[in-house]
């Protein structure tokens, strides 16, 4: 799988040939830097290790310092490996740009931490219904969740009942995406429709 | 924003002068209609009752009375389908969002016209 780092810039609309509006995600996308080359001999499968961003040496633990130190780089934010990297062989510090790997019209899966909700209700977080008139006696719960369960048998409530709780702040992919343009002077690729995560938040982009 | 800025400029080819305008004003927008194979320019008169957002995404709205119906379109500033935009009237108005007119009709609806006003003229 072949893939990028990036950074979520912002959102923006692009008319495409036939003058019609789309609405986009513009992503800083690399250059990443090769941190590790994993090879079938060492390590039972092909994959390579890419870091991108910047990041405080003194924030960075020694360990991973040394780590960027071997493939001579500064120490980088996020480190991520894609397994079977197959257009390019790449060598240890070598940088890889968004246009080596995307191309326009390509399909791709952008990976982010979608944006925290806080404490949300079942209505928000799991898509529950509500009840649906607010009239005809229903006091004050038309966003309440309903029965959870049944009564003495089975006495309690079974693991995974979807209930109000912390909603956002995890990891989501969106899966075929299209890419639209990839603008490599500013290592810049949009991709249409939306991503998860907030503005500066990092972005996987897979291909 | 400002790689969105970028963007925006990479991305438009064509820069149409569209006169400046606003709120209150009367304009005549000419914009492509695409029936199947066949292009042809199509244009609406009637008020600006809205201009809003900035940069690429940015849009006006006209509002016009047709066969006693009020209808409004939302064009975009960057759309290629836009010919051209003429201004016809500037109108006299106090605020810049103009939605009290979808409730006027008739002689309520109009917007008064204002004249040229000296040194203070601003496009």
């Amino acid at each position: 799988m072949n893939g990028l780092i990036g950074k979520k810039i912002g959102m923006t609309s692009i008319y495409d040939s036939a003058g019609r509006s789309v609405a986009c995600t513009v992503i800083e996308a690399g250059p990443c830097v090769v941190t590790q080359v994993k090879t079938e001999d060492t390590d039972g499968y092909e994959a390579l290790q890419l870091g991108f961003g910047e990041a405080k040496t003194k924030n960075t633990s020694n360990p991973l310092v040394g780590h960027f130190k071997k493939a001579g780089t500064d120490p980088k934010r996020k480190v991520v490996e894609f397994r079977n990297f197959n257009i390019l062989a790449k060598e240890l510090g070598e940088t890889i740009r968004v246009d080596e790997v995307f191309a326009e019209g390509d399909k791709v899966s952008a990976v982010g931490v979608s944006k925290g909700k806080g404490f949300q209700g079942v209505v928000k977080r799991h898509g529950f219904g509500g009840v649906g008139e607010s009239t005809h006696g229903q006091h004050n719960r038309l966003r309440a969740p309903g029965s959870i369960g049944a009564s003495s048998y089975p006495s309690k409530v079974i693991k995974g009942m979807r209930m109000a709780g912390r909603d956002g702040g995890r990891r989501v992919k969106v899966k075929n995406l299209r890419v639209l343009k990839v603008l490599p002077e500013k290592n810049l690729i949009l991709i249409k429709g939306a991503i998860p995560g907030h503005k500066g938040a990092l972005i996987i982009i897979e291909k | 924003m400002d790689l969105i800025k970028y963007v925006h400029e990479q991305l438009t080819q064509d820069k149409k002068a569209i006169p400046a305008f606003r709120s209150g004003d009367n304009v005549v927008v000419n914009y492509k209609i695409i029936e199947g194979d066949k292009e042809r320019i199509q244009s609406f008169r009637g008020d600006v009752i809205q201009i809003k957002g900035h940069g690429a995404t940015k849009t006006f709205t006209v509002r016009k009375i047709s066969n006693g119906v009020g209808v409004e379109r939302i064009f975009p500033f960057a759309s290629p389908n836009i010919v051209d935009v003429t201004l016809v009237k500037r109108g006299k108005v106090r605020r810049s969002r103009l939605f009290y007119l979808r409730s006027l009709v008739g002689k309520k609806a109009r917007i008064k016209e204002r004249k040229y006003t000296g040194n203070k003229e601003n496009s």
